[in-house]
C-alpha cells in the first residue's frame, strides 16, 4: 500500500470549553474524493481550518506526504500545497476578479512575476467559466460566481490536495450542477478532494468514499453505499426518535 | 497611480524646491514644514492605507527619531550619521513593536499603537541623564549662518519626501505591495493564498517608521530644541493620517496631496487662532469625516455644486 | 505591612476605576466604537461637580448622578447628530471621529476654564480611617463604594428592564436585534448616552479626589483603555475585575519604580497582555 496524502491521527481541537474535533483519525490517498458530511456545528469546517492552520490543534498529528503540518502558520501550508475554500467566501473585494486569482498564483502557485501570474490566473478564470468577469470587481460577483472564484483561486495554488468547504451552498439547480462538472474535471485532473457538502447528490456522485462527523468525532468512514447505509449516519443526520421509528419499522 | 501622476509629484516637489531657494523665512518654514508632513503622511501610508493597519505610533517613531538624533548629535556625531542612528533605531525598534502588537487586528492594533508614545514619552521624561527629561534638549548649530542652515534642512526634508515618495511607488508595484493589498483586504484569505502576512506587515510597519524616524531626526536638527510632549505629541500620529484620507488612503500621490492641502489649511486657521487651533483641529477632522470621509477625490469629476447636490439629495 | 499597605491604597481607587471605565466598555462593546471622547467627558463631569460645590455646596459624591445625567443628553444628542451617520463605515472613520470631538471639547474646556488643575476640597475634609495599622483615606472609600454601586446600578439595569435588555442583544448581534424589531440605531444612541452617563459621574467623584484639568482628559481616556483590557471587553463584571487589578498594578509600580512611573508600569503590562492574551483576563475573543 503507497503511504497516504494526508494522514490524521487522533486529531483534538478545543475551544474553552468545546470539544469541536475528538480523537480523528483519517487518511487521504493520493487523486481520491472524499465526501465529509456531517450535521451542522459537527466540526467539519474546524477540521479543514485546523488542516490549513488557522486553528492549532489541541492534539494528535498531522502528516502530508510524510511531513507533519501539525501547528504550521497557514501560508506556509499553502505553499506546500494544501488549497481550501471558505464556506463564507473570502475575496479581496476591491480587486478584480483576475488579480485575486493572480495574487493567489503568485504567492503560492510558483509564478515569479505579476505578469504571468496574471496569464495564469486567465487560464484559471476560463476554466471555471469566469473569462468574462474577469475584470469587475469581485465585490460585484454573484453568490454563485464568487463561489467560482473561490475555487479558482485555490486551483491557482496548484494544490495537491484541495479542501472544498460547501461550495454549493446557496446556489440554484443549475450552478450546481455546474460546479459538480467543475468538481469532477478537478478530480479528473488527479487532485485529491476533501469535500464538505450537504448537498448528498453531489456527494454520491463526486466522492468514492465518504467520512461522517458528528460531535466532533469521526463516527463513519467507508465507501459511499455503505456509509449511506449505516445507521449511526442516519441516526445522527436525521435524529434518534426518527432512526428508532425507522428500525421499529424493519426498515 | 498612473507614470503621469509621478513626473507631475516630482516635478511638483522640484517646483518647491525652486521657490523655496528665492524666498524669505517664512516661506522655507512652510515648504520645509510640507517636506515633513508629506513624508509623515506617505510614511503612515505604507502601514495604515497599503497594508490597512491603523497604526497610531507614527509620533512614536518620529519621537525616537529625534531623541536619536539629538543624543548623537550633542554626542559629536556628524548630521547624515546622527539621522542613520534615527531611522536606524527607529526601524529596529518597529521591527521589535511589530513581533509584539501585529497580530493584534483592528482596533487592539489601533489602540495599542497608541500606547506605544505615551510610554515613550514617559521613559524619554525619566531618563533625565541622557534625554533631558522634561526640560528638553538643545541641539547644536550646524554652524554657516542660520539662513544657509534653514536650506539645508528644507532640502533634507525634499529629499527624504522624494525617498518616501520612491519606496511607495516601488512599493505599489512590486510583491510585497500585492501582499500588503490582499492583506489590508482579507487577512484571513491572504493567508490561505500564501502570503506569509507576518513578514510583509513588520516590512511595512519597519519602513513607515524608517521614514518617520528620519523626518524626526530632521526636525529635531532643524528646530535645534525638542521635548518630549513636542515630539511624542500624539497629534503627530493623527495628521498624517487626516492628510492621507484627504488625499487618498492607500494611493501613492494622495498623502502628498493631502498633506499640501492640510498644511494650507492648518496655516489658514492657525495664525488667527492660536489658543483654539486644537479645537479648529477637531472640528476639522469631524467636518472631513462626516461630510468628505473619501477624500478630496470625492469631489473630483463632480464639482463642489454636483457633490452638494449628490449630498444632500440622499 | 508595607505591601499589605500598598494593596489597599490599590483596592481602594478599584471601584472608582470600574466606573471610569464601564462606560468605554458598553459603548465599545455595543457601539463597537472606541470613543476617544471618553477622558474628556469625564472631566467635563468633573467640572459640573466642581462648579456645583463651589456655587452651591453640593458635596460631589451626591453629585454624580446628577453630572451622569447632563452628560447622558450630551452623549445621547451627540451620537444622534454626529456618530450615527458614520456608524456603518470603517472603524478608523468613527475613531477619528471621537478624537476630532474629543480634540474640540479638551480645547473649549480649556478656553473656558483654563487648564489649571483644581479640585473640591471639601470641608471638613473626610479625613483617614485606620485599621491595624493600614491608612484608608475616606474620600477614596467613599468614591470607590459609589463609583460600584453605580456600576452595579447600570450592571442591573441592563439586565432588568426591556431598553436594558435590548442594548444586550444589539450587542450580541446587531442584525438579529434589528429582525426581532428593535431599534437599532436608537439603541446605539441610548447606550452611548449611558456611556456618557458614567463618564459623567466617574468625573464627579474624581474630582473630589485628584485636581482635574482638561489636560488630565488623555490620562483618564488611558485607564479606561487599560481597564477594559485587563478586564476583557464589554463585560460588567470585566470591568469592575480590571479597575481593581489597574489600581493595584498602578500601586505596586509606583512602590518598586516610584509615583511617576505608575501609568508607564501599567501600559507595558498592558501591551503585554495584548500580545499574550488580547481577550483580556476574563473576555472572549470575537470583538476584535
Amino acid at each position: 500500500m503507497t503511504e497516504p496524502l494526508l494522514s490524521i491521527e487522533h486529531l483534538g481541537k478545543r475551544f474553552r470549553g468545546l470539544q469541536a474535533l475528538d480523537d480523528v483519525t483519517l487518511e487521504l490517498k493520493q487523486g481520491e474524493v472524499v465526501g465529509l458530511i456531517g450535521p451542522n456545528g459537527a466540526g467539519k469546517t474546524t477540521l479543514i481550518n485546523v488542516i490549513t492552520g488557522v486553528h492549532k490543534p489541541s492534539a494528535g498529528t498531522i502528516h502530508f506526504r510524510g511531513e507533519s503540518i501539525a501547528g504550521m502558520r497557514p501560508d506556509r501550508i499553502a505553499r506546500r500545497g494544501i488549497a481550501r475554500t471558505f464556506q463564507i467566501v473570502q475575496p479581496f473585494p476591491a480587486m478584480t476578479v483576475l488579480e485575486n486569482v493572480a495574487a493567489a498564483a503568485l504567492f503560492a502557485g510558483g509564478e515569479t512575476s505579476l505578469a504571468s501570474a496574471r496569464g495564469k490566473a486567465a487560464e484559471h478564470l476560463h476554466f471555471c467559466g469566469l473569462s468574462d468577469q474577469a475584470d469587475k470587481p469581485a465585490a460585484s460577483l454573484t453568490l454563485a460566481g464568487r463561489k467560482r472564484l473561490e475555487l479558482a483561486k485555490s486551483l491557482a495554488l496548484n494544490p495537491t490536495l484541495l479542501l472544498l468547504d460547501e461550495v454549493n451552498a446557496g446556489l440554484n439547480t443549475a450552478e450546481i450542477d455546474h460546479a459538480l462538472e467543475l468538481i469532477l474535471s478537478i478530480a479528473a485532473r488527479g487532485v485529491t478532494v476533501l469535500l464538505i457538502e450537504h448537498l448528498m447528490k453531489v456527494v454520491t456522485r463526486a466522492a468514492s468514499r465518504i467520512v461522517v462527523l458528528h460531535h466532533g468525532r469521526l463516527i463513519a468512514d467507508g465507501a459511499t453505499r455503505e456509509v449511506m447505509a449505516d445507521e449511526a449516519v442516519v441516526e445522527a443526520y436525521l435524529g434518534r426518535r426518527y432512526a428508532a421509528r425507522l428500525a421499529g419499522a424493519g426498515i | 497611480m498612473n507614470p503621469r501622476n509621478a513626473v507631475l509629484a516630482i516635478a511638483a516637489l522640484a517646483v518647491l524646491a525652486l521657490v523655496a531657494l528665492q524666498a524669505d523665512n517664512y516661506v522655507l518654514r512652510l515648504a520645509t514644514m510640507f517636506g515633513m508632513y508629506a513624508t509623515l503622511a506617505m510614511a503612515w501610508n505604507i502601514i495604515g492605507g497599503f497594508a490597512g493597519y491603523p497604526s497610531f505610533a507614527t509620533a512614536a517613531f518620529f519621537g525616537l527619531g529625534a531623541y536619536a538624533t539629538g543624543v548623537a548629535q550633542t554626542n559629536g556625531v556628524p548630521l547624515l550619521l546622527a539621522w542613520g542612528c534615527a531611522g536606524l533605531l527607529a526601524a529596529g525598534f518597529a521591527a521589535l513593536l511589530g513581533s509584539a502588537i501585529l497580530h493584534l487586528r483592528g482596533r487592539y492594533f489601533a489602540i495599542a499603537s497608541l500606547v506605544v508614545a505615551d510610554v515613550l514619552r514617559e521613559l524619554t521624561n525619566s531618563w533625565t541623564d541622557v534625554t533631558g527629561g522634561g526640560m528638553g534638549m538643545n541641539l547644536p548649530l550646524i554652524g554657516g549662518s542660520v539662513v544657509d542652515d534653514a536650506y539645508v534642512y528644507l532640502a533634507a526634508m525634499l529629499i527624504l519626501a522624494a525617498a518616501t515618495f520612491g519606496t511607495s511607488l516601488w512599493l505599489d508595484r512590486s510583491k510585497l505591495g500585492v501582499a500588503l493589498r490582499c492583506i489590508a483586504q482579507n487577512e484571513d484569505a491572504a493567508q490561505i493564498i500564501g502570503i506569509d502576512t507576518r513578514r510583509a506587515k513588520t516590512i511595512a510597519l519597519v519602513l513607515s517608521s524608517l521614514f518617520a524616524g528620519l523626518a524626526g531626526g530632521a526636525y529635531a536638527s532643524w528646530v535645534t530644541y525638542i521635548d518630549p510632549t513636542d515630539v511624542y505629541d500624539g497629534a503627530l500620529s493623527v495628521k498624517p493620517i487626516l492628510m492621507a484620507l484627504l488625499g487618498g488612503v492607500g494611493t501613492v500621490s494622495g498623502p502628498v496631496l493631502g498633506a499640501l492641502v492640510y498644511l494650507g489649511l492648518e496655516e489658514l486657521l492657525w495664525r488667527n487662532l492660536l489658543d483654539f487651533h486644537a479645537g479648529i483641529l477637531g472640528l476639522l477632522v469631524v467636518l472631513l469625516v462626516l461630510f468628505l470621509p473619501g477624500g478630496l477625490r470625492q469631489l473630483r469629476g463632480r464639482g463642489l455644486v454636483g457633490w452638494l447636490k449628490g449630498r444632500f439629495a440622499r | 505591612m508595607l505591601w499589605l499597605q500598598v494593596l489597599v491604597n490599590g483596592l481602594a481607587i478599584g471601584g472608582l476605576y470600574a466606573c471610569i471605565a464601564a462606560g468605554f466598555s458598553l459603548v465599545w462593546g455595543v457601539l463597537n466604537v472606541i470613543n476617544i471622547l471618553h477622558g474628556s467627558m469625564i472631566v467635563l463631569g468633573g467640572y459640573l461637580a466642581f462648579f456645583a460645590h463651589q456655587q452651591w455646596g453640593i458635596n460631589p459624591f451626591l453629585f454624580a448622578p446628577v453630572a451622569g445625567l447632563v452628560l447622558f443628553v450630551f452623549g445621547y444628542a451627540l451620537q444622534r447628530l454626529a456618530i450615527n451617520p458614520v456608524m456603518s463605515r470603517p472603524f478608523l472613520i468613527t475613531l477619528l471621529l471621537t478624537f476630532g470631538l474629543n480634540l474640540f471639547l479638551d480645547n473649549a474646556m480649556i478656553a473656558l476654564f483654563s487648564a489649571d488643575f483644581r479640585k473640591v476640597i471639601l470641608d471638613p475634609p473626610l479625613g483617614v480611617f485606620e485599621l491595624g495599622g493600614i491608612i484608608l483615606p475616606v474620600d477614596r472609600v467613599y468614591a470607590t463604594l459609589t463609583g460600584l454601586v453605580i456600576v452595579g446600578a447600570l450592571w442591573i439595569w441592563l439586565r432588568s428592564t426591556q431598553l436594558g435588555r435590548a442594548i444586550i442583544a444589539v450587542r450580541m448581534d446587531r442584525d438579529a436585534a434589528a429582525l426581532l424589531g428593535i431599534n437599532v440605531s436608537g439603541t446605539y444612541a441610548i447606550a452611548f448616552g449611558l456611556g456618557a452617563f458614567m463618564a459623567g459621574s466617574a468625573g464627579a467623584l474624581l474630582s473630589a479626589i485628584f485636581p482635574i484639568s482638561p489636560l488630565a482628559s488623555a490620562g483618564y481616556l488611558g485607564k479606561a483603555f487599560a481597564i477594559c483590557v485587563l478586564g476583557g471587553l464589554g463585560s460588567i463584571p470585566g470591568v469592575v475585575l480590571g479597575g481593581f487589578a489597574l489600581g493595584v498594578i498602578e500601586s505596586y509600580g509606583a512602590l518598586f519604580l516610584g509615583p511617576e512611573h505608575a501609568v508607564t508600569v501599567a501600559f507595558m503590562l498592558l501591551i503585554v497582555l495584548l500580545m499574550v492574551r488580547p481577550s483580556g483576563l476574563l473576555g472572549r475573543r470575537g470583538f476584535a
